[in-house]
Formats: C-alpha cells, sequence, structure tokens
C-alpha cells in the first residue's frame, strides 16, 4: 500500500495504462487462442464485504465472480467492460478527463448502449475491481464539487497547464477538487493541519474568520458526503504531508457518518484503496456538545433514530469508544444541531472559543 | 258468413311468395343467392364428370330500376357435363324439377336455387332467361330463351336455337337479367368467391363485376376429391313421407324384400331381427300395409337399435390433401395443419366433419378467431354467432394449447354430409346436434395439437436466433475493442467461437 501512493502522478499514470493494456491483451490472447474471453474478479455482493480492522476500512473477501463470453447473459456486459477499459485507455492517454455522465453517453458514439447511467456506473465500478484503480486514476471523475483553500502550492500535471503552479489561498471562494487538482503535484505548504467542513456556508465563515492563518490550517469543504476525489485527496495531505486531519459536521447521525467514511471508507467502495484516512478525527459536533455547549436542537425523528441503529452495530463503529458514546447520547437526548447552531452565541464565537477547544479535545 | 276461398298453388307460385325462404329476401341477398346457387350448379355439373371445373361469372350493369336498385345481367358459364337439349325447358323452367332426387352429397339439395335465380330475374326484370348447353365435345349446342309460367309451374319457351359446335364445346351457359344491389353485395359476394376457391382448390372462377374489375381463382391443382356414390337412405333417416314413396315404387311384394333392397346396410339377418323386433310378418306385401301400420314402421325403424351405422361412401369430403392445398392457395398462411375426422352419423346420416388451422402469413391478427364454415363445399356465410363450429371454437380451451385470440388464426371447418343438420332453409348455419359437435370439438383438438407442436418449435427457433444473434453482435466488439486496447494491428480470429456457438445451437434445434 504504502509506496504506491509516494509514486508520482505521472508514474502512476503509466502504471494505469499498463494494466489497461495487459487486460486488452489478456482477452486478446484468449481469443487468439478460441477460448471464450472470462475474467473473474472478487465479488462485491454484501457477504463478501468485511470489515478489516487492520486497514481500517471494508475490504472485499475471497469470493469470485467470473464473468465468461460464453454466458450469453454475460456476453453485453462484457463486451461494455472492454469498451469502458478502452475508453479509460484513451482519457489517461490523452490526459483527457470525463464524468460518469459522459461515459454513459460516450458509449453511443461507440455503438455500445448502456439501459441507463446505473447500468454505466455498474460497468466502470466493475473496471475500478479488476483493475485495482479507482475511477479518478483513469480520468472519471464524479460531478460533485468540493473545494479546498489553504496555504499549499500545487504543481498541475494537466495538459496545458503542466509545470504551472498555483497556491491555494489565491482564491478566496477556495479551488475546486476537480481533475486537474487532483492530478496535481504537491510543492509546499506551512500549514500544519487539515481541517475538513460539511457545509459550504461555515467553510466560507472559517474563510472569513482567517481560520487558515489563526490554526494554520488547509480547509477543505466536502459539500455533504465527501465525494471520493476529495476523500483520496484529503489522504494525500495526511499521508504525503502528515498533517493531521480534523472533521467537523453537523451533529446529526448524518454528520457522524459523513466523517466516518473519510475515516474509513464505504461498503461501496471495498474493492478500492487509499480512500481512507484512518488517523483522522472526527472533532464535533458530537452529541456531547450539543448538551455541554447547551445549543437550540431539533428532535432527532424516526429515521434519525433509524440510522442511529444502524450505525451503533456497524463494525467501523466499533473501532474507538468516541463513537458509541456518542450514539448512546443522540439516543438518550433525542436531540440534534447544526453547526450553524453556534450562532446563538456570535458570529464569531465558533471560531473564538469551540474550533480551538475541539481541536485541543481531538489532538 | 264470409266465404273462406281455397286456391291451388303452383310450386313456382309458392316459391314466388314465399320467396324469402329460399334466400332471396332483399336486392343485396338475392344478386348473393343467384350467383351462389348458379355457381354451385355449376361446380356439380363439372364434378360429375371429373372434369376441373373452370367457371366464368360475369355480372353487367343493365340500367337503374329503383334509387337504390340496378338492373343487372347475370352470365354463369361452365364446362360441365351440359344439359340434354329436351330436358332444358323443365330444368331451367320448372320448379322441383331436378336431377338431384337420390342420396349422395351434393352442394344443393332440391334443385331449387337455380330456378329460383332464374325465377326471380323473371319476376324483377319480366326478361326471359338463355339456356346454351353441350353434353358432348360432339353434340350440338342447344340454345333456349325461357320463362316460367309461374301460376301453372310450366316452362314457355319463346326461342330455341341449334348452333354448330365447331370448337367441341361441353358446358353449359346460364345468363338472365335481375334487379340487385350490388355494391351492398358485393363484400359478400368476394368473400364467397375467395371461400369456394378456398374448398375447390381444384377449380378455376373468373369473376367480373359491373365495373369491369376482374377477379381471378386459379387451380392450385388438378387432383379432385372422389365422386360420392348414390346410396340408399339408411332407417334411421327414413319418414313416413319418404317410406309412403318407396312403397309407391317398390318391385317387391314381401317385407323382407322390401327393407334388403330399398335400405343402407340392411342385410338378411339384420332384416329378419327387425321384422321380429317389429312383429311383422316378413312375407306381408309392402303395399298391403295401412296407413296406421306405415306409421308405426316409421316408428320401429327408428327404435330398432341393431342396424349398421351407414358408411360414408355417399360423402364425398375434400380430403386433408386439398383443404391443404385451398388453404394454402387462398389464405397464404406461415402453417397449416389439417385433419379428417373418421366418418360418423347423426339420425341416420353419416356425415364428416373436416377442419384445418392456419397460422400467421397473410392471415390479419384482429383480436379474434377467422373462422371459415363449409357444408359439401359451400361456403356459409350468414349468421356465423348461431353456427355450431363457432360455439364449438368459443368453448373450447384454447390455452391449453398455448393459442391465444390476439393470435393471426384461421379456423376451417367443413362437414360434408348426405343432409347436412342446416338449421334454416336459407342453408347459412349448422345446427347444434351433439354428434356433430363432438366431431367438430375433436377435429380442432387435434389440429390445435399440431399448432401447439409448431409454435413452440418455432419458438424454440426463434430463442436459438436470438442467442446467435447476441454472440455475433457482441464477440466482434469484444475482439475490436481489445484489439486496440492490446495495440494490436489485426484483431484475434473469432470465427471459431462464432462456429462453435452456431453448433451448440443447432444441436438445441
Amino acid at each position: 500500500m504504502e509506496p504506491k501512493e509516494f509514486k508520482s502522478i505521472t508514474e502512476k499514470r503509466k502504471e494505469v495504462l499498463a494494466t489497461l493494456e495487459n487486460f486488452g491483451l489478456r482477452i486478446y490472447e484468449q481469443m487468439e487462442k478460441g477460448i471464450f474471453p472470462f475474467i473473474e474478479m472478487p465479488s462485491r455482493s454484501t457477504e463478501n464485504i468485511y470489515y478489516d480492522p487492520k486497514f481500517r476500512q471494508f475490504i472485499l473477501g475471497d469470493k469470485k465472480v467470473r464473468r465468461s463470453t460464453r454466458n450469453i447473459r454475460h456476453l453485453k456486459p462484457f463486451a461494455q467492460l472492454v469498451w469502458a477499459a478502452l475508453f479509460s485507455y484513451e482519457l489517461t492517454s490523452q490526459r483527457k478527463t470525463s464524468t460518469l455522465r459522459d461515459v454513459y453517453y460516450s458509449a453511443q458514439a461507440y455503438e455500445m448502449t448502456f439501459k441507463d447511467q446505473q447500468e454505466s456506473n455498474n460497468i466502470i465500478t466493475d473496471l475500478e475491481t479488476i483493475l485495482g484503480f479507482s475511477r479518478e486514476d483513469f480520468n472519471i471523475f464524479p460531478e460533485e464539487r468540493s473545494a479546498v483553500f489553504g496555504d499549499l502550492t500545487i504543481r498541475y500535471t494537466v495538459p496545458g497547464y503542466e509545470g504551472k503552479t498555483l497556491n491555494l489561498t489565491s482564491h478566496p471562494d477556495g479551488v475546486m477538487i476537480g481533475p486537474a487538482l487532483t492530478s496535481a503535484e504537491f510543492v509546499e505548504t506551512t500549514a500544519d493541519k487539515v481541517i475538513a467542513i460539511e457545509k459550504g456556508g461555515l467553510f466560507t465563515r472559517f474563510i472569513e474568520e482567517n481560520v487558515h492563518k489563526k490554526f494554520n490550517a488547509i480547509l477543505v469543504l466536502t459539500a455533504g458526503q465527501a465525494p471520493r476525489a476529495t476523500r483520496h485527496f484529503i489522504r494525500r495531505l495526511n499521508r504525503e504531508l502528515g498533517l493531521p486531519v480534523y472533521i467537523f459536521t453537523d451533529g446529526d447521525p448524518w454528520g457522524m457518518h459523513i466523517a466516518m467514511v473519510i475515516i474509513s471508507g464505504s461498503a461501496n467502495a471495498a474493492h478500492l484503496r487509499d480512500l481512507t484516512t484512518p488517523d483522522a478525527k472526527w472533532s464535533g459536533v458530537w452529541a456531547t456538545d450539543i448538551v455541554k455547549y447547551k445549543l437550540p436542537t431539533d428532535p432527532l425523528d424516526e429515521i434519525d433514530m433509524k440510522r442511529l441503529y444502524e450505525l451503533q452495530k456497524d463494525p467501523r463503529y466499533k473501532e474507538d469508544p468516541l463513537w458509541q458514546r456518542e450514539i448512546r447520547t443522540f439516543m438518550k437526548i433525542k436531540r440534534k444541531a447544526e453547526q450553524e447552531a453556534f450562532s446563538r452565541y456570535g458570529l464569531t464565537y465558533i471560531v473564538d472559543e469551540y474550533l480551538p477547544a475541539k481541536l485541543e479535545e481531538t489532538k | 258468413m264470409a266465404q273462406a276461398t281455397f286456391e291451388e298453388i303452383s310450386a313456382s307460385d309458392f316459391f314466388y311468395r314465399n320467396r324469402d325462404i329460399a334466400g332471396f329476401t332483399n336486392p343485396t341477398r338475392a344478386i348473393f343467392a343467384a350467383i351462389r346457387e348458379l355457381v354451385e350448379n355449376s361446380l356439380d355439373a363439372a364434378e360429375s364428370i371429373k372434369v376441373p371445373p373452370d367457371i366464368y361469372v360475369r355480372l353487367s350493369f343493365e340500367g337503374e330500376a329503383s334509387e337504390e336498385t340496378q338492373i343487372y345481367k347475370l352470365r354463369v358459364e361452365d364446362n360441365g357435363c351440359g344439359v340434354p337439349p329436351r330436358y332444358i325447358p323443365s330444368a331451367f323452367g320448372q320448379v322441383l324439377y331436378s336431377s338431384k332426387y337420390k342420396l349422395k352429397q351434393q352442394r344443393g339439395t332440391f334443385g331449387l336455387g337455380g330456378k329460383m335465380a332464374i325465377l326471380y330475374g323473371q319476376i324483377t326484370t319480366h326478361e326471359p332467361a338463355t339456356i346454351i348447353s353441350s353434353t358432348s365435345p360432339l353434340s350440338k349446342i342447344y340454345m333456349y330463351k325461357l320463362m316460367i309460367d309461374i301460376q301453372r309451374n310450366r316452362p314457355i319457351i319463346l326461342d330455341r336455337k341449334v348452333l354448330l359446335n365447331k370448337e367441341g364445346w361441353r358446358g353449359t351457359i346460364v345468363e338472365f337479367s335481375l334487379e340487385g344491389d350490388y355494391l351492398r353485395a358485393m363484400p359478400k359476394i368476394l368473400e364467397y368467391f375467395k371461400q369456394t376457391a378456398m374448398v375447390n382448390p381444384y377449380a378455376n372462377i373468373t369473376f367480373v363485376d359491373p365495373k369491369g374489375r376482374l377477379y381471378k381463382f386459379v387451380r392450385a391443382t388438378t387432383v379432385m376429391p372422389d365422386p360420392p356414390k348414390e346410396t340408399l337412405p339408411h332407417p334411421y333417416g327414413v319418414d313416413v313421407e319418404l317410406l309412403q314413396r318407396l312403397i309407391q315404387i317398390t318391385p317387391y311384394n314381401n317385407m323382407l324384400e322390401f327393407l334388403k333392397n330399398h335400405f343402407h346396410r340392411v342385410g338378411e339377418i339384420t332384416a329378419r331381427k327387425f321384422l321380429e323386433f317389429s312383429e311383422i310378418s316378413p312375407s306381408k306385401n309392402p303395399k298391403k300395409l295401412t296407413h296406421e301400420e306405415v306409421v308405426r314402421l316409421a316408428q320401429m325403424l327408428k327404435k330398432f337399435k341393431e342396424f349398421l351405422p351407414p358408411d360414408a361412401s355417399c360423402l364425398s369430403p375434400l380430403g386433408e390433401e386439398l383443404l391443404k392445398t385451398g388453404v394454402l392457395k387462398e389464405l397464404k398462411p406461415e402453417f397449416v395443419a389439417v385433419h379428417q375426422r373418421k366418418p360418423a352419423t347423426y339420425a341416420g346420416h353419416p356425415f364428416i366433419v373436416e377442419v384445418a388451422i392456419a397460422y400467421g402469413g397473410e392471415i390479419p391478427q384482429r383480436g379474434g378467431f377467422v373462422i371459415y364454415r363449409f357444408a359439401n363445399r359451400i361456403p356459409l356465410l350468414y349468421d356465423e354467432a348461431s353456427d355450431v363450429s363457432v360455439k364449438v371454437i368459443n368453448a373450447m380451451n384454447w390455452r391449453r394449447y398455448k393459442v391465444t385470440p390476439d393470435m393471426p388464426i384461421a379456423i376451417v371447418v367443413h362437414i360434408c354430409s348426405t343432409k347436412v343438420p342446416y338449421k334454416t332453409v336459407g342453408k347459412e348455419f349448422i345446427a347444434d346436434r351433439p354428434e356433430v359437435r363432438r366431431e367438430i370439438a375433436n377435429g380442432l383438438r387435434e389440429v390445435a395439437r399440431q399448432l401447439q407442436r409448431f409454435l413452440s418449435r418455432r419458438e424454440h427457433v426463434d430463442r436459438e436466433r436470438k442467442r446467435l444473434g447476441v454472440f455475433s453482435k457482441y464477440l466482434p466488439r469484444i475482439a475490436e475493442f481489445s484489439t486496440r486496447l492490446a495495440g494490436k494491428e489485426k484483431p484475434p480470429d473469432i470465427e471459431k467461437l462464432l462456429r462453435s456457438v452456431k453448433r451448440f445451437g443447432a444441436e438445441g434445434v
């Protein structure tokens, strides 16, 4: 695991291209030998997803699925898969990027059709599983946008910008974590921590209040559940630059889980590595904060409660007693609070009082 | 007190007054009935000498008769047996004069239809009918112009000519004028020709309509069904009237010989058993039977259980091959199954049911089966809903045979009998008799099973074809994509893979 992520972006691209080429060659040679081409990959069905305490994330078990073109039901998905590999190869080698939506439409130019977006998404996930790379590695990005702000200088590798550098404080709205930033190399930083924030309003407030300077931090907006590119970016900040990561979310089960996915990943991405930041910390808003800071609250509704029961049994939540304690507290007080709730103590209270206290508490 | 008057009316007069019962109800039905009666006579005439019929029908416009009806001239020519000159006036100018008073299967039964048509023409137009006939290529051609004296039921000969037969022609031509409504009758007339061609696939039929449009139905074979043999009446089908007539003409003077010689399938042993059963002396002279004794005899004939069933030699079914030929020729289906039932009887009358089921091709898909009904090779076009065949078809559990009404399916039911159990004199639909119903149902089950086999085989072939289609669509794509991905020049040879799919597929069929 370790060596892979410290490879340069260019090296990684070469590796991705070689893997795709090999995949094509394997199928080519099967056909040359008069064999119906087939592939084997780990099953992604729920009974083959395990939580691995060592990696502190979900992983796939030993169960394999075999896709063979001898089976008529596999033929079309197989062709779609080989097409997706070719499409990814062309994207990556030409350094173009694409989105899942774009993949769905591009297929039509090759007279390959997908029934719907879901079908093409599944094929891309198959390709990730087979190759062991995430789709961002072969230049297919989600459409969700999140942003970053702080004293970090990066160097672009995308065509047209190769070698250009940018300091991520140059735009007061932050810089979008898109394909160009994802593939950029880190040059230097003065920051000594990363603060990830769930909501755009608070992210802007933090920039206005100079949180990046006051706390020497790189600010990341996850914009709700963090996209995979953002999770990967946070991991790189943590691993490559050695920065601790603190996560601030709403004080409800959903906010709690946004933090958890950044830390330990999701079951949907059990076939992938390099998306988690196991050492990141959930710094708030905790259920116990709601009590301690006497925040204005809303009642937890049925769906919130149901979610809490689910999370209580989730293996990721058994790692650290903090989680179980907070879940129990939520269940007890049956209330939730948003990050904005601190405004009752004045606009700067959260930055002046709450933030330093929590950073210290979760250090 | 009013004086009741009685007058005797002739047969012609009777039908003149009651033309409804013979199918000449209104101008639309009349023109249809006239064509149909003459075409059937022509078909009978050709079949009686085993010649594949060549029939030419022309209907031409003569003038307006009223707001809704017109005067037409109808001409029907055939290549049949012809009519000997001395019989021509009676055969065409005297109602109930017929060659058809024997028991064998024929299209017409009373010798009524052709004359009714001429009579109807005369009533509506006051024009004579022209009859031209030759009985052999070597004989002369005789031409008569006739009218019917309706009150006396006698032909009136207006003109008579003898012509040389240079071309060696044989056949009959009938031409007369009548009032009718062709435009309304047209759909039924065309349907009649189409269906007639279906059950007479060995006939050439040409029809020229008043607008000059030509409809041609060309024979698909020259093979003809075996002609029916004449037979004696079966005891179960005999009534008092028929007994009286037989008694009048019999040359035999004892009951034993009378029974043995005038009834179908009655021999020495059966005759003796019957006489014992009915307590009639074998030596009794039939001509000495009293009216009461004749009535009793008729009753006993029906009660006696040991008469052998009638045989079917008097019947002339179309046969499976000809029925198939006819259906293929006129309906052009994708599949046809035909079945002929073994002869059966109802009330002493032998009958045979033939059925066909046709699927796909040019058969329309219209949310229900297309049903063709025939009796003695005559299409039945009216009163479909009341017909026994339709009742049987509707009562059948078609789903058992994986058949649904939205499929393009045509069903043909042909009943031939010395006495078709018509419900009405108009010969439009067949009565619901249990014996007939059973035969139709069993016949339909047989062809339905064959259709089911065809459909499931076709479904299988379809599935295989689709399967092959999927392989030949995607394997080349996989080859192309992987070639480009691997950076190869030429794509891998996938012919072997495709061939193995085909072989595999063929085994499944």
